[in-house]
């Protein structure tokens, strides 16, 4: 059987299609994702190319609107960027540092998990304490203590320029534990099966069994969770842009966007901040959703649906 | 029980140790406190001998002890813009943000309940899942944009509700700066709260359907109606009073999460909490009082979550069982 066969005789492609709002948030999300990467070729303007933005055009409503024009569908923002162009390109940005953000809390809690759950004893106790603690402060608290601490401490001129490393890196730290708690717990039940047994016997390595043997058994819960934390990262990100502590303005991601057009709804200029913010609820609905689906085909028992 | 409590009391001195440090070191690392006294137009001389006064000179473990010691005392130093004790700064907020989160929680108690109740008692009426759906759409909606939105639509379109601020206010008891007291303070009291509640109340309406759920199932329930009690007593008598227990717990570490939540909140509605003063901190490089905010907000989230855990244990002995093994 090729591969082409298998896969559209598989039982997850079946299942996916018979449920239509996995097939809708999917097709959502994959519209959205492909707007925000392809942004530098479909965006009519480059927000980003100061000589092309003219400060006379700031604040137009979107095009059906009195006063709209046609070359800015969507309208403009404060500084005269048209603002359909803004949010593709600051999707791209939101969706990079969500997925850079949940990259970087799986390696370090498929790491932490893995070595806490299969060497266990004094060391797997106090990882485990130490991700307790840190859960009960909630992770968008430690992240908001984090980014507060790195934007006193580097400035704020130095913090806009590295916002993007500085942000996956914040949020990053901030849910490793999320990650850690389920690696390690499906690496305790993994452990006692027979096949560790005989790895062992067979005188592997202990990092060998580990990462080769156990890890891809215990991978299941760790999918699970990826959807839901890309969705949380990049809620996380627009909450620490709009608080001021993540993109900045000449850069923005859906968060600062909505932050800056905030500014104006005092004045009825409504669209600035409505238009992203309508975009970001799409965007981690989608991923919920999709999120929400896998999670009941891999594991109808992993969650109590809390 | 003694040894648990013991033990979890333990811990919590551990993390504030921990915390105090991370704070310290902030301190430490960050902003001369002898340029922010003096200004720049003092010789080095002079500065070295103010340096000596303040005890700046000592080593890194000296100076950590000197801040604890101080910190015991409620002392963390002043606060550089201020210009007073960062704790009289924080303090002086606290009413704002917990009457902010005492409002929201009253909200999402008295909107969760029925609400979760229900769901869980008619789980294919056209409602119920209209209401499971609203909570996964409320899930995907940033708190702050909630907040936006609710103002753009009652305080600027409408002009039923004010925008921001708190009002008027009134002294209780000397200490407490209160809106609660007069109507204008709670009418500024109304968006934010619905704004800070519109995040916790999904968690916990799918959180008490399907605890109730479950309850639903047992045998002692069947047992119960076929025993012939009011159906309305079953449910809230015998279904609803156990599925108190993990809601209670979790309800007790979103209170932390809830305050997280405020610092959004008060941003949007220029709230003169800790949050806002906490993020005014950062924009003016305020060292002191970040770190005042970081203890102080530290401490209220290891007292909250130690008492949940040792009322946990009381009342569940399976708790203080398992860790003890």
């Amino acid at each position: 059987m090729s591969t082409l066969q298998k896969i559209r005789q598989s039982d997850l492609l079946h299942n996916f299609l018979r449920d239509p709002l996995a097939v809708g948030s999917f097709f959502v999300l994959l519209v959205l994702v492909a707007a925000g990467f392809l942004s530098p070729l479909i965006a009519p303007h480059d927000p980003y190319d100061t000589t092309t933005i003219d400060i006379m055009d700031s604040e137009m409503p979107p095009a059906w609107m009195d006063g709209g024009e046609s070359r800015f569908l969507l309208g403009t923002d404060s500084q005269g960027r048209d603002l359909l162009s803004t949010i593709l390109y600051g999707m791209r940005v939101s969706i990079l540092i969500g997925i850079g953000a949940v990259v970087l809390q799986a390696f370090l809690g498929i790491f932490i998990g893995l070595t806490s759950g299969y060497v266990g004893g004094r060391l797997d106790a106090f990882l485990m304490r130490v991700a307790d603690v840190q859960l009960s402060f909630s992770t968008y608290m430690v992240a908001i203590f984090i980014g507060a601490i790195f934007k006193t401490i580097f400035g704020v001129g130095l913090y806009a320029q590295v916002a993007v490393p500085f942000l996956i890196m914040v949020i990053g730290f901030a849910e490793w534990p999320q990650y850690a708690r389920t690696v390690r717990a499906s690496v305790l039940a993994e452990k006692k099966q027979e096949y560790v047994e005989a790895a062992r016997v067979i005188g592997f390595p202990s990092s060998r069994i580990m990462w080769r043997h156990i890890l891809p058994n215990a991978l299941t819960p760790v999918l699970v969770i990826s959807t839901v934390q890309v969705a949380n990262a990049i809620m996380s990100e627009a909450a620490l842009s709009f608080i001021g502590l993540g993109m900045p303005v000449t850069r923005p991601s859906l968060g600062s966007l909505i932050k800056i057009g905030f500014e104006y709804v005092f004045s009825g200029t409504w669209w600035i901040t409505l238009f992203p913010g309508i975009v970001l609820v799409l965007l981690i609905l989608a991923i919920n959703l999709l999120g929400d689906w896998l999670r009941d085909y891999l594991n109808p028992k992993l969650y109590k649906g809390a | 029980m003694f040894a648990f409590s013991v033990r979890r009391v333990a811990q919590a001195v551990l993390v504030m140790f921990v915390i105090s440090f991370i704070g310290f070191a902030i301190k430490y690392a960050v902003g001369d406190p002898v340029r922010d006294l003096v200004g720049i137009s003092v010789s080095v001389e002079e500065r070295e001998k103010v340096r000596e006064q303040l005890g700046l000179n000592d080593p890194f473990v000296v100076q950590w002890a000197r801040f604890l010691q101080k910190a015991m005392q409620g002392d963390l130093g002043m606060s550089y813009f201020f210009k007073r004790p960062a704790t009289d700064v924080i303090l002086k907020k606290a009413p704002a943000t917990l009457e902010l989160v005492i409002c929201s929680s009253f909200i999402v108690i008295l909107v969760s309940i029925p609400v979760g109740i229900f769901a869980a008692v008619r789980p294919n009426s056209w409602l119920s899942r209209f209401l499971m759906g609203a909570s996964i759409v409320g899930v995907s909606i940033p708190v702050f944009l909630t907040a936006i939105v609710l103002i753009y639509i009652f305080a600027v379109e409408l002009h039923w509700l004010p925008s921001y601020g708190r009002g008027e206010t009134q002294m209780l008891w000397g200490v407490w700066d209160s809106g609660l007291a007069t109507a204008d303070g709670l009418q500024h009291l109304i968006l934010p709260s619905i704004a800070l509640s519109s995040i916790m109340l999904p968690l916990f309406i799918r959180l008490i359907r399907a605890e109730m759920k479950e309850v639903l199932e047992t045998e002692y329930i069947k047992y119960a109606r076929a025993k012939g009690i009011a159906p309305w007593r079953v449910l809230i008598v015998h279904a609803f009073k156990n599925t108190l227990l993990p809601v209670i717990t979790v309800g007790g570490v979103q209170l932390g999460t809830m305050i997280a939540f405020t610092v959004l909140t008060e941003t949007v509605f220029q709230w003169q909490g800790m949050g806002f003063v906490f993020l005014e901190a950062v924009e003016r490089g305020d060292t002191s009082l970040l770190v005042a905010y970081l203890v102080f907000v530290g401490a209220v989230f290891v007292v909250v979550n130690t008492v949940v855990d040792i009322v946990y244990g009381l009342v569940n002995p399976m708790v203080r069982i398992a860790s003890r093994s």
